[in-house]
């Protein structure tokens, strides 16, 4: 499948800034089944890039702008090719081992609540578990089309009727992480959750290891794992870990972000 | 310094004790007072968390020095080498290759389930593959060859200004022990430190700019900070005058931009950088673990140390050691129960009143249980914490400390002490300062020398031969052969039976 992104992440600033440093997570990488055919990060101003690589392998961008600036646009596009592989991920830069990934983190701790949820769907050999983890987490909250609350965790997220798909990502990674099966969550592009053709965030799913397979991208809001439909971007412990943009400003005011944001696939 | 409650005499620190003998005690107050009014004036001043006066607090300071013979610190140094050596042959190794878990040497849950691993910067290789610049390794003493360590520092080890500061008063307050005692200096440690930073610069950089960084003056040792800062002649900074620019670090000065190739941090890895670890952090620097990746700067601790002296990490020194260094272990540690293992655990429990009991990841003497001195209730509290989360805690056995005389309020009395000497890691190799932080539980019979908790310091002598003492003050040397380590007072027999004392801060 052919896969068009285009992300447009709009800062504006109530007083200009004397200076801007983000770190962007926004460059997908080749794996088996993803195959990266163009890709462009573009800033509306006068800024400097620095390409690295942070601890759980993923590309890393800094970005680094001078001021005066009231605002700033990122936008983030190109094409991506991706092949079925029923979730599986082949391919992929793997630093860190799977074990890491079963440490709780204050977005992604399971409370007593969620332990005993986990517990009474996640039945069965690993796989099947997750799969049932999966489904009953989709079943359990209505989709939230709006922008995720910032720094909400796994724990606040279950006890509300509806959640993000960062949050259904983050429930599910507490619930398999407090079954024993390490779990991560991933940030990336996928329209398979779209209220309508655009979205206000880029996705987040979740993988979870099973021996044997390796990792497996589970995606909650479908209660499916993920499919071709899907450009794979970073990874980390938490949505936080993994977030497309880390920023830090120099300046005094408020920040009103705006997200603009498209996946296509070719030919529709 | 005699095995506690046996008593064993030092014969060859007579000196010591004619000089206690001649000078009395009155004289010996005077001196303690007016080193203790400096400090004060000097603003060597510490926080006690939840004490709303806490600025105001010195550590109390005792006149009487500890010494340390050559041929003794010559063991000892070669055994804190050994150990300084494996500590960063470890952290080259788990945030790189992980040999040691292939080896089978630790159980990996331990290593990426504890907290003290830090993902974020796996995978850099600092400058000179050097982690542990300066490292502060807690030290009790048994026995006349009966060292133990009890806890490595690895991460922002403080205490080295007392260890000047210390001996600048003894210099100026009691002259005549240098006479009579061939006292290694110390003064040396701030151009030692300058040269280590400078030697761990990134390659190419031919005149490394180094800086210290504080959390600010509200931190309990910015003292030091800026003690140290001043005493290797380069700026003290905080945060808001660094900038990171393209991957580089600048610091802000009157006169422009200055390029910063080597940071002295005393900030802890949490609030190093927002962008990476905590992102509400006020006292960090955007942008410096992308400066840090890319090579552009040396980080002094490396960030991610926490993982090399973690308690839950410290049981597996001796093994750790043997299988970087291929020997055994020259300094053994302290016997320890890791409570995460079910067998330990039950010893553990079924002996609290009898052992020490600290939170693998406490510090400062917080989070621990000393058994021997708590009350039932608390004894409770932490059977039902320790059942609830046993991976957390970790439990070693009451030792008979070592005592050395120190200045009470009824005259010279036995207290116990450790000691944290310093150790320099460069490109050019690993270095042991001759001398070190002396810490006395003030308390008569505490075993507890924190200085959050009643603890004072007291200068550390290291000699450069075997105390035979020059001068006039040999021929008074007679009755001391027979004496314990202090010459005036026995030691008390309870000095056997105790927990060892707290942690570091």
């Amino acid at each position: 499948m052919r896969l068009i992104v285009d992300h447009r992440t709009t800062y504006r600033f109530t007083a200009p800034q004397a200076r801007l440093i983000q770190l962007l997570r926004v460059n997908p990488e080749d794996t088996h089944d993803q195959s990266v055919a163009s890709w462009n990060v573009h800033v509306d101003c006068d800024a400097r890039f620095r390409r690295g690589r942070d601890g759980f392998g993923n590309s890393t961008t800094m970005l680094y702008v001078d001021g005066p600036v009231d605002s700033i646009e990122i936008t983030v596009s190109g094409e991506v090719l991706t092949n079925p592989s029923n979730g599986i991920v082949h391919g992929a830069h793997e630093p860190l081992p799977p074990a890491l990934f079963l440490r709780e983190t204050v977005l992604t701790m399971a409370d007593l609540d969620m332990r005993d949820f986990a517990r009474d769907v996640g039945l069965g050999e690993p796989l099947a578990a997750l799969h049932a983890l999966n489904g009953a987490v989709h079943r359990r909250f209505a989709l939230d089309h709006g922008r995720p609350a910032a720094g909400q965790s796994a724990a606040t997220a279950f006890q509300h009727p509806t959640a993000t798909p960062r949050d259904l990502a983050q429930m599910f990674i507490a619930a398999a992480r407090s079954l024993g099966i390490p779990a991560r969550y991933v940030s990336g592009y996928s329209p398979a959750c779209f209220g309508d053709d655009a979205s206000p965030a880029p996705h987040g799913w979740a993988e979870a290891h099973v021996i044997g397979l390796g990792w497996v991208a589970f995606d909650s809001c479908t209660g499916l794992c993920a499919d071709e439909a899907y450009v794979r971007v970073a990874v980390a412990l938490d949505s936080a870990g993994a977030a497309p943009v880390a920023g830090s400003r120099l300046g005094e005011g408020e920040e009103a972000l705006d997200v603009d944001l498209h996946v296509d696939r070719a030919g529709q | 310094m005699g095995q506690a409650g046996s008593t064993v005499a030092r014969p060859e620190l007579a000196a010591l004790g004619a000089w206690i003998d001649e000078t009395p005690d009155a004289e010996l107050r005077r001196r303690q007072q007016s080193a203790e009014a400096t400090f004060r004036q000097l603003g060597i001043t510490f926080a006690v968390y939840g004490d709303s006066d806490a600025s105001e607090r010195i550590i109390p300071f005792d006149i009487v020095p500890r010494v340390f013979l050559a041929d003794e610190w010559a063991r000892l140094s070669a055994g804190l080498v050994q150990r300084v050596e494996a500590i960063n042959a470890f952290l080259v190794d788990i945030y790189g290759e992980r040999k040691i878990l292939d080896a089978g040497v630790l159980p990996p849950d331990l290593i990426f389930g504890n907290a003290q691993f830090r993902p974020e910067i796996a995978g850099i290789r600092p400058p000179h593959d050097i982690w542990a610049h300066i490292c502060g390794i807690d030290l009790v003493r048994t026995g006349p060859d009966d060292f133990f360590v009890l806890e490595d520092n690895a991460r922002t080890p403080s205490g080295v200004s007392y260890m000047l500061e210390n001996r600048e008063a003894m210099l100026r307050l009691c002259p005549e022990l240098f006479r009579d005692f061939r006292v290694a200096a110390v003064d040396s440690y701030p151009d030692r430190l300058l040269e280590t930073m400078k030697s761990v610069a990134p390659e190419g950089v031919a005149a490394p700019v180094c800086v210290v960084l504080t959390p600010g003056h509200y931190n309990s040792a910015y003292y030091e900070h800026s003690f140290l800062a001043d005493s290797m002649g380069v700026e003290l900074v905080e945060a808001a005058d660094l900038v990171v620019d393209d991957d580089v670090v600048w610091m802000r000065t009157i006169a422009g931009r200055v390029k910063v190739d080597v940071i002295y941090r005393r900030i802890d890895d949490d609030y190093l950088d927002p962008l990476v670890f905590r992102p509400d952090s006020m006292l960090g620097v955007p942008g410096l673990i992308a400066a840090y990746a890319a090579g552009n700067v040396a980080l002094i601790n490396a960030p991610g140390n926490g993982i090399a002296d973690d308690k839950a990490i410290y049981s597996y020194m001796p093994e750790i050691v043997r299988f970087y260094s291929g020997g055994e272990a020259k300094l053994p540690n302290v016997e320890t129960w890791r409570c995460r293992e079910p067998q330990a655990l039950k010893y553990v429990l079924d002996n609290l009143k009898d052992v020490v009991v600290k939170l693998v990841d406490g510090s400062g003497g917080y989070g621990m249980l000393v058994g021997p001195t708590a009350t039932k209730a608390e004894i409770e509290t932490f059977r039902a914490a320790l059942i609830a989360k046993p991976h957390r805690y970790i439990a070693q056995p009451t030792l008979a400390l070592s005592t050395v005389p120190t200045l009470a309020d009824a005259g010279l009395a036995p207290r116990h002490v450790d000691f944290r000497p310093f150790v320099l890691t460069g490109s050019k190799g690993v270095q042991v300062v001759p001398g070190g932080l002396t810490r006395v539980a003030l308390k008569e019979g505490s075993l507890v020398v924190n200085s959050s908790q009643g603890g004072g310091t007291k200068d550390s002598f290291v000699l450069m031969d075997n105390g035979a003492a020059r001068g006039q003050r040999q021929s008074q040397g007679q009755s001391q052969a027979l004496r314990p380590e202090l010459p005036l007072h026995h030691l008390p027999e309870e000095a056997n039976g105790r927990p060892p004392p707290a942690g570091a801060e």
